[in-house]
């Protein structure tokens, strides 16, 4: 699934955003953040391309990377969805959502379909408790879930590229 | 220092006057009182994270960690009420429940884990946390990390992060970090990837400063019981450092100078031929030195830098590669040793080298690394078969019961036993430089010379020590630096254009002395003493007391150009004695 001219691309903007950000203080934070919107996560490769950059240690790059739960260190879907396990979507029977995605996709929390279309997160509380259950997808956000609305949702989905 | 203004506060009831930039705990060890801390490392670890060492000012907003809260005009400090003391105690309990209890089979259990001797001085107890730390520490055991030369255990980490702040502080290598959050925290390496695998040079400096058994050197003893009963002809060297400090192992004064007991010692270890790092580092200035005037005379590459200590070596490899062609291309002293007892010595003895194996005691965790490098292998061998650190030693002796304190002194076997104060020196920050121009001074000039103390360049207190000589119509430009962020600031100097002529680095701050394979002092000694110094001056003491105080002037070294190698710099010599590096 390699391809080396757009990983190349990738890299050339990395190079980018660490110039930009480069003489600031406290440049590693938004350097990441950013890096993560071109590659979809940090990998090895990527976290060592910011560190040589900033002039920081790896070590130092990959606690930061694993201290906020934003920054991820696997592969992300085209679709991401985000199960929220917050305490009203809990009591509303978030765990039956996620089990449907579970069920339904095949992979484990934190991890991403072979083909690379669907991966599957969970996080704490996104503030709309007023909708739980609720699950994000990409940016759309769909309330009061059910399990039957998990399968009319992911059948959907299923027939996007 | 100038005169500081100096202020006047209360410390449970006794009046004390400190400069105004003390601590509270300063302030309390000068009326005797010693606050009990874990995370506190001076100059090292100075972050207030563990909460042992809180205690009451009157009038301040909660209990103010003594450690880092400086001392004011008037303070009135409380450091022990009852609920005090009871805080700390249910404070190092709730630590203690995330520590696996098994400091029997623990190499820091008997030798002053911090940890363990607040335990039992504040009065802990185990019923209080041992539910909880079967729930934590036995369901979730993290894998311990066997490098090389570091072995990491994070299930004993109390994450007081004393070794990333040496790490990333004081050594500039960032090989370690904190990772992930919460329950999860550990103190680990880039993806969790073996320690070999990052770019840790080895130096060791976060076992020194580890208040637990987290982190060790590689543990070589079973490999050394393999050995021994191998049969193989068993020759151990000694380097320069670790004579300074093994008495401590067997609670003698710091600075304590062992080397006859621990020659004697080594001889009841079994093994056949004691002989001298020292020896191995006269022959080094004499092929260093010859290299220096060298290149002084043929136009470079300028500055010369020294190449004994292998922590360095490895940083230069990984962050300066573009500056290993100033490095001397010697090999450090005992791989130098490795090769001729390989050589010389088992032409001389008619032992065939397959059938010796060298063993290097040194303060040095990096060594273990260094001892392994394929390049070092001058007669088809590896020079050094095995690297024991000045601990692991102090642990062979006790394991065969023998009473170190009072064994007679032992003489170092010949030929490769004899040496120079010069030699000695080595062991401290500046002792290679000195070493060097006692010889340098001498071969310029075609005379001995009566300057044989160069004390510019002895001490810690500086991290770059800097002195320009001029011999023999030469001007010689020359700087030592010690501890590797010591040494990246002189590295940034040249390469912005600054002229030197000559470079000693050592990796760990005051040199040798300080090992990475030293004894593990605790903080509780560390924060009042400059160890280094200590264990430094025996070694100058016995430079002092040395009948011969220049390389050049060892009989044995003599003799073995004579008879074998040809002159410093020979053919033979280069086979032998140099090696080189690689980018990393």
């Amino acid at each position: 699934m390699c391809n080396c001219k757009e990983m190349e691309m990738k890299f050339e903007q990395l190079d980018q955003i660490i110039d930009k950000h480069k003489a600031e203080r406290g440049a590693l934070i938004p350097v990441l953040h950013e890096a993560q919107e071109v590659f979809g996560y940090l990998p090895y490769e990527v976290q060592e391309r910011i560190a040589d950059g900033l002039g920081l240690s790896m070590a130092k790059v990959y606690g930061v990377v694993t201290f906020y739960s934003q920054f991820s260190l696997k592969q992300k879907g085209r679709y991401k969805i985000n199960v929220c396990m917050g305490t009203a979507c809990y009591v509303k029977g978030a765990n039956d959502i996620l089990g449907k995605f579970l069920g339904r996709l095949k992979i484990q929390v934190g991890d991403c379909t072979p083909d690379g279309k669907f991966s599957l997160d969970s996080c704490r509380c996104i503030g709309a408790c007023g909708l739980a259950p609720v699950v994000t997808i990409n940016d759309e956000v769909y309330g009061r879930l059910t399990p039957e609305m998990v399968d009319q949702i992911m059948d959907e989905y299923e027939r996007k590229e | 220092m100038k005169n500081k203004k100096r202020v006047q506060l209360t410390i449970d009831g006794m009046d004390v006057n400190v400069p105004e930039d003390y601590t509270i705990l300063q302030a309390a060890k000068e009326v005797n009182i010693k606050i009990p801390t874990l995370c506190y490392l001076k100059d090292i670890c100075e972050i207030g994270a563990c909460r042992m060492c809180l205690v009451e000012v009157e009038g301040a907003k909660g209990w103010q960690a003594s450690c880092v809260q400086k001392v004011a005009e008037g303070m009135v400090v409380r450091t022990h009420t009852p609920d005090i003391l009871n805080f700390r105690k249910k404070n190092l309990e709730l630590i203690l429940s995330n520590h696996p209890a098994m400091c029997q089979s623990c190499n820091r259990g008997s030798t002053g884990c911090e940890l363990k001797t607040l335990a039992n001085n504040m009065d802990t107890e185990f019923a209080n946390y041992a539910k909880n730390q079967e729930v934590i520490t036995a369901n979730q055991v993290l894998e311990v990390d066997e490098g090389i030369s570091i072995y990491r255990d994070p299930n004993r980490c109390i994450l007081c992060r004393r070794c990333i702040s040496v790490c990333h502080n004081i050594q500039t290598v960032g090989a370690i970090d904190v990772i992930n959050r919460g329950f999860n925290t550990v103190v680990g390496t880039t993806f969790n990837r073996p320690i070999d695998e990052s770019k840790c040079v080895n130096c060791g400096q976060c076992i020194n400063v580890c208040p637990t058994g987290a982190l060790q050197e590689h543990q070589s003893l079973d490999e050394f019981w393999a050995l021994m009963k191998t049969g193989k002809h068993l020759v151990v060297q000694t380097a320069p450092a670790v004579r300074a400090a093994l008495g401590e192992e067997f609670d003698m004064p710091i600075g304590t100078d062992v080397t006859g007991k621990m020659v004697t010692a080594l001889r009841m270890l079994g093994f056949h031929k004691v002989f001298d790092t020292d020896m191995a580092a006269d022959l080094t200035i004499m092929e260093e030195g010859t290299e220096l005037i060298h290149r002084i005379q043929n136009g470079g590459p300028l500055p010369l830098i020294t190449s004994c200590s292998p922590g360095w070596i490895k940083f230069c490899e990984h962050f300066y590669h573009d500056m290993l062609e100033n490095v001397s291309s010697c090999k450090s002293p005992h791989e130098m040793m490795g090769a001729m007892v390989k050589s010389y010595y088992a032409e001389k003895s008619g032992i065939d080298p397959a059938d010796i194996a060298v063993i290097s005691i040194m303060p040095c965790t990096a060594k273990k690394y260094e001892a392994q490098r394929e390049e070092l292998a001058a007669t088809g061998y590896q020079d050094v078969d095995m690297v024991l650190t000045t601990r692991e030693l102090a642990r062979m002796i006790k394991a065969f019961g023998i009473d170190f304190p009072a064994l007679p002194d032992g003489e170092f076997d010949n030929p490769l036993g004899i040496s120079t104060g010069a030699a000695t020196i080595f062991g401290a920050t500046g002792g290679v430089m000195e070493a060097a121009l006692r010889t340098v001074a001498d071969v310029l000039t075609g005379q001995s010379s009566d300057s044989i103390d160069y004390t510019q360049v002895r001490g810690n207190e500086e991290g770059i020590k800097e002195v320009t000589l001029e011999i023999a119509g030469l001007t010689i430009k020359a700087a030592a630096a010690h501890g590797l962020g010591n040494a990246r600031k002189l590295m940034e100097r040249i390469k912005a254009g600054e002229h030197f002529d000559f470079i000693e680095v050592m990796a760990c701050p005051g040199g040798c002395v300080n090992g990475g394979g030293q004894p593990q002092q605790p903080s509780s000694v560390r924060n009042w003493m400059n160890l280094a110094e200590e264990r430094a001056k025996a070694l100058y003491r016995s430079d002092q007391e040395s009948f011969v105080r220049k390389s050049h002037k060892n009989p044995a070294v003599k003799e073995l150009y004579k008879t074998y190698l040809g002159e410093p710099g020979s053919e033979k010599a280069h086979h032998l004695l140099h090696t080189h590096y690689i980018k990393r």
